[in-house]
């Protein structure tokens, strides 16, 4: 805990004045310009690509819709270029780069159902792209120092059970695909609360561990050499579980209840250093999950189909059964190695190849190959996360950092490791590719806000070594 | 907190790492099984996308594509088609493929791992894949001869190569023309498909390897006359009781003859003549006496009970478990539940021809790749021995006994000695007969292994008996290719 002593007041070891900010060449902002074009070029060249391989024939239209949202992401450097001089230069690349490729793969499947025009998922995709790049903009920009963000510890834990809350409030709520994790405006649009909701539960978490964790970590009897909580500590963690199982039930979406908890249960063992906290919860999270697989119909089938997809009764089982699942690994056996091209293979034969299952579909045309440089960007973009967290000097930016980083590599995990059976297939999007806005906004928020916990640690030197 | 923060790394560098080897497994090590999974329909698609080797009876091709210019790039075209179709079969877009296009289809579409140098070539240099073409063992001339002998009976005649196991004509009626289930419209595949299911007549089976399942009736009888030789408790002297009908012990069933009365003059009965007419009674008493096992022993010898790959998938013939002792009198004249194909049938014929040993049917000769380098040659392999040479000498002159002045007289050849065996089999009380046909010729020096098969009784339910309907149909074959 050697953090404590530094934790507050290191803004006053700033070096003097803001001359510095003059004479120091940009050089973090200019190596993500590079990256960033590259990033762009890499886009506009898959999409250019996609209209190669599947239509045959290139239209411009499309290529400038795609550019377009290049000028977006660089109205986001420039941006920072005031406010967040000294951010990772590699976040916005690799973000950018992810959202390019989902923008690229559901634009090739559009052309597979004859898809175009406003009605298509690829033109929606760049428009909430848009709006979500926008979101992190003023982001960035409305948020100079994180730390506000811990004021509003309670104030987020609020607003993410309301959000949680708000698809099952009649009228408003709808239900797609069996889980009840929508909200309906009109026949505009759709949203998915529950993605904006894991950001104010970090928030929340990382302000709650940081006020509470002495009371958390502290006391408690020892066994078998782990110090264990006192039953009334176990509260939060207790609600949190609640909070997880409630989804499960109510909700239907267990990849949500998996990633929330997840992401408490490494904040919480972050902040307290406990590692009975993890077995704890881990404990009753697979409780949780067996009970549910033996009495919910949905958990059941998700359960059998992860153990024994190929079985012609699970693939022909019209509903909850393996289909998709075993479809999704017929493709990317396809893809093989170096997978079949932009627009050669034939992604749009499993179900929902443009969501839930992209990752699929890039392995399908990418290859092997492809699917490895978009893990290695994921991990990359997660390191960077998890730099911050190293190099922080308040608890609450570190942990905050930690959250959000792992939180995509969670996610990830959740989804990939579902299409690929490591674990029980589990309805998530894939960050930053799959199709949908409220991911989109979520994410790019998170890109934000990591933006912005990154600068503060570069602009404000550490003036103790930790030992 | 940097000490949990190091932690936390780990797990998630883990995560990541699971990730990669869980999309490897998939994506290298499972993909070529992935492939291969009935199910998987991108691999059928992808068979549509390069040009199929074609299917080559003696260097003509009877399956073949043809460049396309709709969705697919390549139309599949089968030269004669209702003549080759339990041959070639098909390959839909929609649905699964049969026949050699289902067998043989990662050579055709030239995704077999020893095609991958060659398709990999063919990237580099810029030419389009192509698949390897098969060359089959059907002779041309025997397969039409089959077809107009067989003419509108239902059924089929199956011609082998004793000594190769090749198999040099398979013809099976009534058939349907795979070239309407080669077109690009899916709905309309499926309409053709579903209209030959329903057909009656049952245009998908191929009589030949399965379909129906037909008792062998008498030609059973020679499995069991082999048994009785190989035991070495029978000679074709040995002599068994000769009444003009059988009760079975502990049952009401009564076994007759089919002329009705005796098996010949006597108060006894040879087995050499009990097979030379083809005798029911005679045939149920040495079967009784051998046991069910030492039959099924004989049975499995030749190849009954094991399902071939020809390369095409066939149905095993079938000789029972564990059968009480009437029910062993009933199957040793091939009755009961003792079921056999025209394969099968051929196989005991040919092994009797081979001097006892059983070749594995076979009816492919060689896979070429485009570049013309051989990439499979198929040289005859042993299944197994089913008969000494001794037993084998001893049954050709009693098959040939059959033909000459016996119950396959039908089959005569002028100039040529052929051994056969007839058999009409019962199906139930008021049924038609199935009718049998099996032999070798020339005896001396055998050639052909042939059977032939007639459901439905050859159209005179059961007035129609294997010596009237089927023995005819395989001289008439035979004849084809014999000079005479």
């Amino acid at each position: 805990m050697t953090d404590q002593r530094t934790a507050g007041g290191v803004s006053t070891g700033t070096p003097p004045g803001g001359v510095r900010r003059i004479r120091v060449p940009q050089r973090l902002r200019n190596t993500e310009l590079w990256l960033l074009l590259l990033a762009c070029l890499i886009n506009v060249g898959a999409i250019v690509l996609v209209q190669l391989g599947a239509l045959g024939r290139i239209d411009t239209q499309v290529v400038l819709l795609g550019a377009g949202l290049s000028v977006l992401v660089f109205g986001l450097h420039v941006a920072m270029r005031f406010v967040a001089r000294d951010a990772d230069p590699l976040l916005l690349p690799v973000a950018t780069l992810l959202n390019g490729l989902g923008i690229a793969m559901i634009y090739r499947i559009d052309i597979a159902d004859g898809e175009s025009g406003w009605e298509s998922a690829s033109v929606r995709q760049i428009v909430w792209s848009a709006i979500a790049i926008v979101a992190a903009i003023a982001t960035i920009l409305a948020l100079r120092n994180h730390r506000v963000l811990f004021r509003y510890t309670y104030l987020s834990g609020l607003v993410a059970i309301v959000l949680l809350l708000l698809p099952l409030v009649p009228g408003l709520g709808k239900a797609e695909g069996g889980a009840q994790v929508w909200i309906q405006f009109g026949n505009v649009a759709s949203f998915q609360p529950g993605e904006i909701a894991k950001i104010a539960l970090a928030v929340f978490f990382a302000g709650y561990l940081v006020r509470n964790r002495d009371s958390l970590s502290m006391v408690g009897r020892t066994v078998l050499g782990m110090r264990f909580p006192r039953a009334r500590d176990l509260g939060p963690l207790l609600v949190v579980w609640a909070l997880s199982m409630a989804v499960i039930v109510f909700q239907r979406d267990l990849g949500t209840a998996l990633l929330y908890f997840g992401l408490f249960l490494v904040m919480l063992y972050v902040a307290t250093s406990r590692l009975s906290w993890v077995v704890l919860g881990l404990s009753l999270f697979i409780g949780g999950a067996i009970v549910a697989s033996q009495t919910l119909d949905y958990v059941g089938n998700r359960f059998a189909n992860w153990l024994d997809p190929f079985n012609p009764e699970r693939f022909d089982q019209d509903f909850g059964g393996s289909y998709q699942l075993v479809q999704g690994l017929f493709g990317l056996a396809n893809g093989g190695l170096i997978g079949t091209g932009w627009g050669q293979g034939r992604p749009d034969i499993t179900p929902v190849p443009q969501s839930d299952y992209i990752i699929a579909s890039l392995g399908e045309e990418l290859g092997l190959a492809g699917i490895f440089a978009i893990l290695a960007l994921y991990a990359l973009f997660v390191a960077r996360g998890f730099r911050i967290g190293f190099a922080g000097q308040d608890d609450f930016g570190k942990l905050l950092g930690v959250g959000l980083a792992f939180v995509i590599a969670l996610q990830v995990f959740i989804v990939v490791g579902g299409v690929t059976r490591v674990i029980p297939l589990t309805g998530l999007t894939t960050p930053f590719l799959a199709a949908g806005g409220s991911s989109l906004v979520a994410n790019w928020i998170i890109v934000a806000l990591l933006l912005r916990l990154s600068d503060t640690v570069r602009n404000h030197p550490r003036l103790v070594i930790d030992g | 907190m940097n000490r949990e923060l190091k932690r936390v790394t780990i797990v998630a560098l883990l995560m990541f790492l699971t990730l990669f080897v869980s999309t490897t497994i998939i994506q290298y090590v499972q993909a070529d099984a992935l492939a291969a999974d009935p199910r998987n329909s991108r691999t059928l698609y992808e068979s549509y996308s390069v040009e199929r080797g074609p299917i080559l009876v003696n260097g003509t091709p009877v399956a073949f594509s043809q460049a396309s210019d709709d969705l697919y790039k390549f139309q599949r075209v089968y030269a004669n088609g209702p003549l080759y179709a339990p041959i070639t079969g098909y390959i839909p877009v929609n649905g699964e493929a049969t026949g050699l296009e289902a067998s043989l289809n990662s050579y055709l579409s030239g995704q077999s791992s020893s095609q991958f140098f060659d398709q990999l070539n063919r990237l580099i240099s810029g030419q389009d894949p192509m698949g390897a073409s098969v060359d089959v063992t059907i002779d041309p001339v025997l397969q039409q001869a089959a077809w107009d002998a067989l003419g509108d009976y239902t059924g089929a005649v199956i011609v082998t190569e004793p000594a190769t196991g090749r198999i040099l004509a398979m013809v099976t009626k009534p058939t349907f023309d795979p070239n309407a289930m080669a077109v690009h419209d899916g709905a309309q595949v499926q309409a053709t498909y579903e209209g030959l299911l329903a057909d009656p007549g049952d245009p998908l089976f191929n009589r030949a390897t399965g379909g129906d399942m037909n008792p062998p009736g008498s030609v059973f009888k020679l499995v069991v006359t082999a048994a009785a030789l190989e035991s070495g408790r029978y000679t074709p002297q040995s002599t068994f009781p000769n009444p003009a009908t059988l009760t079975l012990p502990g049952t009401d069933s009564v076994v007759r003859n089919s002329g009705g009365g005796t098996c010949g003059p006597g108060a006894e009965v040879t087995l050499a003549d009990a097979l030379r007419l083809s005798c029911n009674i005679p045939m149920a008493e040495l079967g009784m006496e051998l046991g069910d096992a030492a039959i099924r022993e004989q049975a499995e010898k030749f190849g009954f009970n094991t399902e071939f790959e020809i390369p095409n998938s066939t149905e095993a013939s079938t000789y029972p478990r564990a059968l009480d002792e009437p029910q062993t009198g009933l199957s040793a004249f091939g009755q009961y539940t003792v079921r056999a194909t025209p394969l099968q049938m051929a196989m005991v014929s040919a092994a009797i021809a081979n001097g006892g040993i059983v070749m594995n049917p076979n009816m492919v000769d060689a896979i070429t790749a485009p570049d013309f380098t051989p990439l499979q040659q198929f040289e005859g392999s042993e299944f197994g021995r089913a008969i000494s040479q001794d037993t084998a000498d001893t049954m050709v002159q009693m098959m040939v006994n059959g033909v000459e002045n016996g119950a396959a007289s039908n089959a005569r050849i002028d100039g040529v000695s052929v051994a056969g065996k007839t058999g009409t089999a019962e199906n139930g009380e008021s049924d038609p007969y199935t009718l049998w046909f099996t032999g070798f010729a020339p005896a001396d020096s055998p050639q052909y292994a042939i059977t032939v098969l007639v459901e439905d009784g050859g159209g005179l339910g059961q007035e129609g008996y294997g010596n009237l309907i089927a023995a005819p149909v395989a001289k008439q074959v035979l004849e084809a290719v014999l000079n005479t």
